[in-house]
């Protein structure tokens, strides 16, 4: 599934965050957000689900305008959203979480419920448990396994690995390499930005609302003054 | 207490505590996913009542079981109207603007219901299916009181087995735990809203038509069970169903042995429990604290 961000603008309030973004991911393809703190990454991706509509311009999947759709809707066309932070339903146990997620129409049947428990062996012992009670980790279990299970045409993660222990960061890169092995469209925004750009194919660089450079990962993850801007560690 | 008189007022209890707990559930059922005090709550049992007596007029004896049907669906409707046309502008609202909207409403269903009922008492007969006594204990046991009290465990057992065992009750709970992931996840959260709004509407609506044969349906009695369900649901925790019915025992106790030993004090009581439990619990018996 392709997504085309075409010159996007959103506000918080009277503050306008986005100030004409635009980019694409094409089927397929895995694509990097990287920016400094407060640049406007999750507020991309809050446009792009329609959470918080943008004021001007278009998003489109596919060849379908979605701008100012119902974010139920843009969901069901194949979109998943996996927001940062513990945003699994707290009061409601694992095996429910993953009972409310719904397949989109024409999406394909890869992650059934079997395999997303084959992959995350956790969320099946934990399978009871209250979800507000799991640990940052497991949380961010869930949240993929929630988004698999509605076999999206095309994800959205938003810093999967903030707050992870190095051995989960680990396991979260081969499911991501699972992903781009199986063509999954995924677009990823990441503080480790060298974690991020292991996995993408190409990336953008967003500063104050703006997308600044836009580059193959390749080359990004050569570049020492990105690197630099971005505040990347070396051992990162 | 001789026997007879503790199953007098057990019967009293569980009675007030049963009609009081279909219009708090409703009511904290309501404030859980919408985050909103529903003061026009009041208004959806008062019309409850009034539906019915009006159909009981207009049909007759088989006029209460037709009402008990129809008047919460009616009722249920006015809900939906009330939710997408005037409380769906409002979420995003201060607390206290929605407080004083849905206040607004319910004068605004008062002045109608005047105009349509008029200030006279009103009231409707209960079907003779549940006229009478039977004797337990030495006790005079009203029929009728033990139907109010089945519909009030009706209601309860429903309640729990929509929302513990039901896809559909684990979404409305997953709308209050977050409902941004809920809509990214396919739901169409403001329909859920809009849907719990009209069951809670239904809730109060069927109270309504449940207490009509046994108490007088008036101007005022909105207001009254608003204040009542709210201390029920203050008591309990806004938000839990558990602590509603909790709470609703809990005030048919103090209201029962209250007009017992010292009427003029019972409503004391009440108040000064709600003020203890604020005091103590400020999220009440079974609530959560405020995210
Ligand atoms: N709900 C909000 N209300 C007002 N301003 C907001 C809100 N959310 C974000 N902002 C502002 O919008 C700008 C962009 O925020 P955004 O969260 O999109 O950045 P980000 O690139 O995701 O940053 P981070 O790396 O910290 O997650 C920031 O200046 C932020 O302060
Ligand atoms: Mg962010």
């Amino acid at each position: 599934m392709t997504l085309t961000v075409h010159d996007i603008h959103t506000y918080y309030g009277r503050s306008h965050v986005l100030q004409g973004i635009s980019l694409e991911v094409a089927d397929g393809e895995t694509v990097a957000l990287l920016g400094r703190n407060g640049a406007g990454k999750t507020t991309t991706m809050r446009s792009v689900v329609g959470l918080t509509a943008p004021h001007r311009g278009t998003v489109e999947l596919d060849d379908t305008d979605i701008t100012g759709m119902p974010t139920h809707q843009i969901a069901r066309r194949g979109m998943a959203f996996v927001p940062s932070g513990r945003r699994a339903y707290a009061s409601l146990t694992v095996r429910q979480n993953l009972a409310l997620s719904t397949r989109g129409k024409d999406s394909p049947n890869a992650w059934t419920l079997d395999r997303v428990l084959e992959t995350f062996p956790k969320l099946q012992q934990l399978g009871n448990r209250r979800a507000g009670h799991l640990s940052g980790g497991e949380q961010q279990m869930l949240k993929l396994g929630r988004a698999l299970l509605s076999a999206p045409r095309i994800l959205l993660l938003d810093e999967p690995t903030e707050g992870l222990s190095p051995a989960i960061v680990a396991d979260l890169g081969r499911w991501l390499a699972i992903l781009k092995k199986e063509r999954t469209t995924v677009l990823i925004t990441e503080q480790n930005a060298l974690f991020a750009l292991k996995y993408a194919d190409r990336g953008y660089i967003i500063e104050k609302g703006l997308v600044r450079h836009e580059a193959s990962a390749e080359s990004l993850r050569q570049s020492t003054e990105i690197q630099r801007y971005l505040g990347v560690a070396a051992s990162a | 207490m001789s026997e007879s008189s503790i199953i007098t007022n057990l019967i009293g209890i569980l009675t007030t505590a049963s009609t009081l707990f279909m219009v708090a559930a409703g009511l904290t059922l309501v404030f859980g996913a919408l985050r909103l005090i529903n003061i026009a709550h009041g208004s959806f049992y008062m019309y409850g009542a009034y539906l019915a007596t009006t159909l009981a007029a207009r049909l007759g004896g088989a006029g209460f079981w037709v009402s008990l049907v129809i008047c919460p669906l009616v009722v249920a409707a006015m809900g939906v109207l009330v939710e997408v046309l005037v409380l769906r502008r409002l979420y995003r609202r201060e607390h206290l603007t929605q407080l004083l909207a849905t206040f607004a409403l319910l004068l605004i269903f008062a002045d109608i219901a005047l105009r349509l009922w008029g200030k006279s008492v009103r009231s409707i007969k209960a079907p003779s299916a549940l006229n009478g006594h039977f004797q337990f204990g030495g006790a005079a046991v009203p029929v009728y009181d033990l139907f109010v009290i089945g519909v009030a465990a009706l209601v309860a057992i429903g309640l729990w087995a929509l929302m513990s065992r039901s896809k559909l009750g684990w979404r409305v709970r997953a709308v209050v735990d977050d409902p941004e992931v809920l809509a990214a996840s396919g739901t169409n959260v403001p329909l859920i809203l809009t849907g719990v709004f009209a069951l809670g509407a239904m809730l109060a609506g069927l109270s309504g038509v449940v207490i009509a044969p046994e108490q007088a349906v008036q101007p005022g009695m909105d207001a009254e069970i608003i204040v009542a369900a709210f201390i029920v649901a203050v008591i309990g925790g806004l938000g839990s169903i558990v602590g509603a019915a909790i709470g609703s025992l809990i005030i048919g106790v103090v209201e029962t042995l209250g007009a017992v030993w010292t009427p003029s004090w019972a409503s004391t009581f009440i108040y000064a429990l709600m003020i203890l439990v604020l005091a103590i619990r400020p999220w009440g018996l079974f609530g959560e604290t405020e995210r």
